[in-house]
């Protein structure tokens, strides 16, 4: 079985086309230009993961954007934002710091992709 | 107690109330809405028109001649920009009889410096026209105003002496017991008065059939409007009409004093007096209309589209008369804005007649500084109220150049504005091309800081017209557990 | 008046990469205005990742792209001012400014490189019909509020426009508790991204309608709908296809605009089809020692483009002040053929290596992007697919330059196999 793709792994989004097994195993990807299109593909037909990105509260008063530092499966976005939502991140905290060590159990941690040290 | 109580603040109440803010007297302005001058006074053609177009011995022709001739000391004492723009009515060769019949009009309604204007004098003074316009009647006489600056400015210096104004106060009921009206608003509230005045627009029937003056209907005239980008201003510098049919004046091509171009109004009649919408046809019809004048107008340069409601009557004529302490306002639609400084002065007298004793205060200040003088500084000064106020430094509205200062300034003045949209009018903060898109997020700021409100408590325009619904999460977020 | 070397319009990534450049070149008498109070620019409210994948090969977001940038500017003490206005640049290169501690102020540059981005298209210049109440914003108005403020504009969305920030902020809006409804694209094709379309939207079930517009906005005081059509080929609502949707929000992300305010008042000639200056290689303007880069010149798709052209402008701009600019030794004029819809830069006045970027009208497909010195074709590359969305290049060498015949270069874009196209 043929599966058409549209590979996120970078802005070129290339169209693959990936060839099914009837276990739903990858056989071949085709039409991708670098190698981490054909990992993705492979990736999205068994397990598909996604990198999630948004705000957490700082304690005191407003947010900070963050990021899970790997990508997680896709099925756990929503319920990985609502952990981070309850999760306050300190006033003074400098880029890059862990607010959640191993998010859901995916191996992912949240980390801050701004710098409030020194701002605040 | 109250001595005079207006209801609606339009530019026909905020005229008379700073008109008789001069006296002696405890005066209050009740308005529906959360800010003045929302309804006709909103949205409409800005223009102070000469005064040929009424029929004769009307009062839309006398108040009209009478308004235009006192326009220009008013604004110049509220500190509002007036430009003695002439107006231009114009017609093809087979309209040439309208364009006399109007000129003889004028000139029995006393209007001065009318002209005729031949084919090659009048294209040499507008090369923009349509090639097969053929003549038309100049009015010398004939301006442009900003007609909610207008009526901010006139409220807020009835305001600056004296006067009340109340907000949201929405009048359901009248009654009258021997010579106090007791007026109550929808949330309860009440005021009492000797002395009433309808200037509620489109609902001066309602509130006529309240004060027992009624027997009058009001209904809106739908005129919608285009904005073009100030770019392309130099398209014309007069305000050019079409020779004008029963439904009014035609859609016409206008400066706005800010440099814009105007185009509009469409003129439909109907039945909802708070459907502001535009539609399709409009918009069509404004496009159709405008190109029978004029040639290449930039359609593709408009920064926004707007529907205004006129209060239309059902006499023909502006129904104004005073009975028992009440002077009725019925049916001002245009040229409202033109006639206001006279029916202030009408109503003046009207209300002498029927007996209202006041002596002028001593300290009455007829004079009101415009919010925006800011940006018409030289750079010495500007920088003299930087150093006083480093707020005036900082740039808020980047397409009007509008700063801080001027926000807060405008938030502070009498009549505070209170709202997104009330910023917006006094300051022209988010007017430009981007229309808000950079600005309004600073401004909804600045607004809950100025009025120690939280951003979720900031609107549009007041009511329902909240622009955010929750926090996204944090502490007292609303919907986030 | 005080003089400086260059003076860079914008702290956001083009004016960050350009100070940078410039200094690496040598010029030291530096500054940078920047109208935030931040720099960083639009890249701060941008909190998803996807940038900087060329420049350093790993995915970062946007904050986390800005403060690469900042933290190189810290480093090499730049001068910056922040929540500082330029009103006003005059053609002989006087900076007029505004800011709460200096006040109104004017620098005489040496050279200036202007890097003030872009905005969104407002809504009014869409002639929508309807009411306007409040719920109506521009997606980057509201991914201010959501990703800087912590606000949410509303919780049922309809999104007008399939460029790169409606898409982005369908899935943000979604991942804050909203419900997008609905995606609607005017044209028979998205704007955006494809791999935005499919993170975005398909990842979250959100469609993406083409061939819709919003006819109709609903609502008194808060939006409580939209009417959708189905236009037809000339872009025309089909009457007949119009359908309610209940939403308390309308974003519209109908495009970009450069901001070209303070171009326009300098006398820089603008290109009509890009609305950014014309320039050259150098991204120098038709005004000598005026340079422009980033999304003032043309609107890009990738920040890494942006710092790209900003370091060719800011080594431009310091050569210019050092008097070490080549002189040029040709004047080459770079024509398109309309399916190929500009070129940036639109002129070449010396014989090096340069990169060319375009942009397309079209969706098309096989097909041979080519570029002739009058009959001879010098270049020719073959793509299976081109869209408005996505920026090429052409990467023309000193070879290609410097043997060329004529001075002008025309750019066009061949379908292969039409014919067969059409049959099969």
């Amino acid at each position: 079985m043929k599966k058409e793709l549209t590979c996120i792994v970078c802005p070129m989004g290339c169209q693959l086309v990936v060839d099914l097994d009837e276990h739903n195993q990858v056989r071949a990807v085709d039409n991708a230009n670098c190698k981490r299109g054909v990992a993705y593909a492979t990736a999205e037909c068994v397990a598909p993961m996604r990198t999630v990105t948004g705000t957490a509260p700082i304690v005191g008063g407003g947010i900070v954007p963050v990021k899970t530092d790997r990508a997680i499966p896709k099925e756990l976005m929503i319920d990985c934002m609502m952990v981070i939502n309850e999760t306050y991140v300190p006033a003074d905290a400098p880029i890059g710091t862990i607010i959640i060590e191993n998010v859901l159990d995916t191996g992912a941690n949240v980390v801050t992709t701004k710098d409030l040290h020194g701002v605040n | 107690m109250y001595d005079i109580v207006v209801i609606g603040a339009g530019i026909v109440g905020g005229m008379i109330a700073r008109r008789l803010s001069k006296f002696d007297l405890k005066l209050c302005i009740l308005e529906k809405e959360n800010d003045v001058g929302m309804g006709a006074s909103r949205a409409n053609s800005a223009i102070v028109h000469a005064g040929f177009d009424a029929k004769e011995d009307s009062y839309k022709a006398k108040l009209n001649v009478r308004g235009s001739e006192l326009m220009e000391e008013v604004t110049k004492e509220l500190g509002v920009k007036y430009i003695r723009n002439e107006s231009l009515v114009v017609a093809f060769a087979h309209e040439r009889e309208s364009i006399l019949a109007l000129y003889a009009r004028g000139l029995k309604n006393g209007v001065r410096g009318l002209r005729i204007l031949e084919h090659d004098e009048l294209h040499a003074l507008e090369p923009n026209l349509n090639e097969d316009i053929d003549c038309a009647l100049l009015a010398s006489t004939g301006a442009i105003v900003c007609p909610f600056e207008l009526c901010l400015a006139a409220v807020g210096n009835a305001m600056d002496n004296g006067a009340e104004l109340k907000c949201n106060f929405e009048v359901v009921d009248i009654q009258k017991q021997d010579d106090t009206y007791t007026i109550t608003a929808a949330d309860g509230r009440q005021v009492q008065t000797r002395y009433l005045i309808n200037s509620a627009g489109l609902y001066s029937d309602k509130i006529a059939d309240m004060t027992g003056d009624g027997g009058f209907t009001v209904h809106a005239r739908r005129g919608e409007y285009m904005i073009l980008d100030r770019a392309y201003s130099d398209l014309t510098s007069r305000s050019i009409f079409h020779t004008p049919t029963k439904m009014g004046k035609g859609i016409l091509v206008t400066p706005s004093v800010h440099g814009n171009i105007l185009l509009g109004p469409t003129s439909v009649d109907i039945d909802d007096k708070e459907d502001l919408s535009t539609t399709p046809e409009g918009i069509a019809n404004i496009f159709d209309k405008t190109s029978d004048n004029m040639k290449d107008i930039p359609f593709n340069q408009v920064i926004t589209s707007f529907c205004g409601l006129r209060a239309v009557g059902d006499t023909g004529d502006f129904i104004i008369r005073e009975r028992e302490g009440v002077v009725t306002l019925g049916g001002i639609e245009s040229p409202g804005l033109s006639a206001s400084p006279a029916i202030a002065e009408y109503v003046e007298e009207l209300l002498l007649r029927a007996g209202l004793e006041a002596s002028v205060k001593p300290n009455y200040n007829p004079f009101r500084t415009s919010p925006r003088t800011f940006g018409e500084m030289s750079a010495e000064e500007k920088n003299a109220v930087i150093a006083r106020d480093p707020r005036y430094g900082h740039i808020v509205c980047r397409c009007e150049q509008i700063t801080e200062g001027e926000i807060v300034a405008a938030i502070h003045q009498n009549p505070g504005a209170r709202d997104i949209d009330g910023v917006k009018r006094r300051t022209r903060s988010g007017m430009g091309r981007c229309q808000g898109g950079f600005c309004s997020t600073v401004v909804l700021d600045i607004l809950a800081r100025e009025l120690k409100l939280s951003p979720i408590d900031i609107t549009k325009f007041g009511r329902g017209s909240r622009i955010l619904n929750r926090k996204t999460k944090g502490d007292d977020g609303h919907d986030i557990h | 008046m005080i003089s400086i070397d260059l003076v860079i319009v914008g702290g956001g990534s083009a004016g960050m990469s350009a100070a940078v450049a410039a200094y690496d070149a040598g010029l030291r008498s530096i500054l940078l205005l920047e109208r935030g109070n931040a720099l960083g620019g639009i890249l701060l409210q941008c909190v998803h990742n996807g940038f900087g994948l060329h420049r350093f090969k790993e995915e970062l977001t946007g904050p986390e792209y800005a403060y690469r940038y900042e933290t190189q500017v810290l480093e090499r003490n730049i001068p910056f001012k922040l929540n500082t206005t330029v009103l006003d640049i005059s053609p002989d290169r006087v900076i007029t400014a505004i800011n709460s501690e200096d006040g109104l102020f004017t620098i005489r540059a040496g050279a200036i490189i202007l890097a003030m981005g872009c905005r969104e298209r407002a809504k009014g210049a869409l002639n929508i019909a309807g009411t306007r109440p409040a719920g109506i914003f521009s997606a980057g108005t509201a991914q201010k509020y959501i990703n800087i403020d912590g606000y949410m504009p509303g919780n049922e969305v309809v999104i007008l426009g399939s460029g790169d920030i409606g898409l982005i902020m369908a899935r943000r809006m979604t991942l804050e508790g909203a419900h997008v409804k609905a995606v609607c694209e005017l044209m028979p094709y998205s704007g955006g991204l494809a791999r935005n379309i499919q993170q975005c939207l398909n990842d979250f079930d959100i469609p993406l309608m083409l061939s819709h517009t919003v006819v109709e906005i609903h609502g008194r005081e808060r939006v409580t709908g939209v009417t959708i059509a189905h236009v037809d080929e000339k872009r025309r609502p089909i009457p007949e296809t119009r359908q309610y949707i209940a939403c308390d929000t309308l974003l519209l992300s109908c495009g970009l605009i450069p901001e070209n305010e303070l171009t326009c008042g300098a006398g820089i000639p603008l290109d009509r089809v890009t609305n950014g200056a014309i320039v050259d290689q150098n991204r120098q303007t038709e005004i000598p020692g005026i340079f422009a880069c980033g999304n003032v010149l043309h609107v890009h798709d990738l920040v890494d483009y942006v710092s790209e052209e900003a370091e060719i402008a800011g080594r431009a701009a310091a050569a210019f002040v050092q008097g070490n600019a080549a002189a040029s030794d040709r004047e080459i004029a770079l024509r398109t053929d309309g399916k190929i819809r500009y070129t940036v830069p639109q002129r070449i006045t010396a014989a090096d290596a340069v990169s060319v970027y375009f942009r397309v009208a079209d969706v098309y497909r096989n097909v041979q992007i080519t570029v002739r010195d009058g009959d001879r074709v010098i270049y020719e590359k073959k793509k299976a697919k081109v869209t408005p969305g996505e920026m090429e290049t052409v990467r023309l060498s000193a070879d290609h330059l410097r043997t060329l015949d004529g001075n002008c270069l025309e750019f066009s874009l061949v379908l292969i196999d039409a014919q067969e196209e059409e049959q099969s």
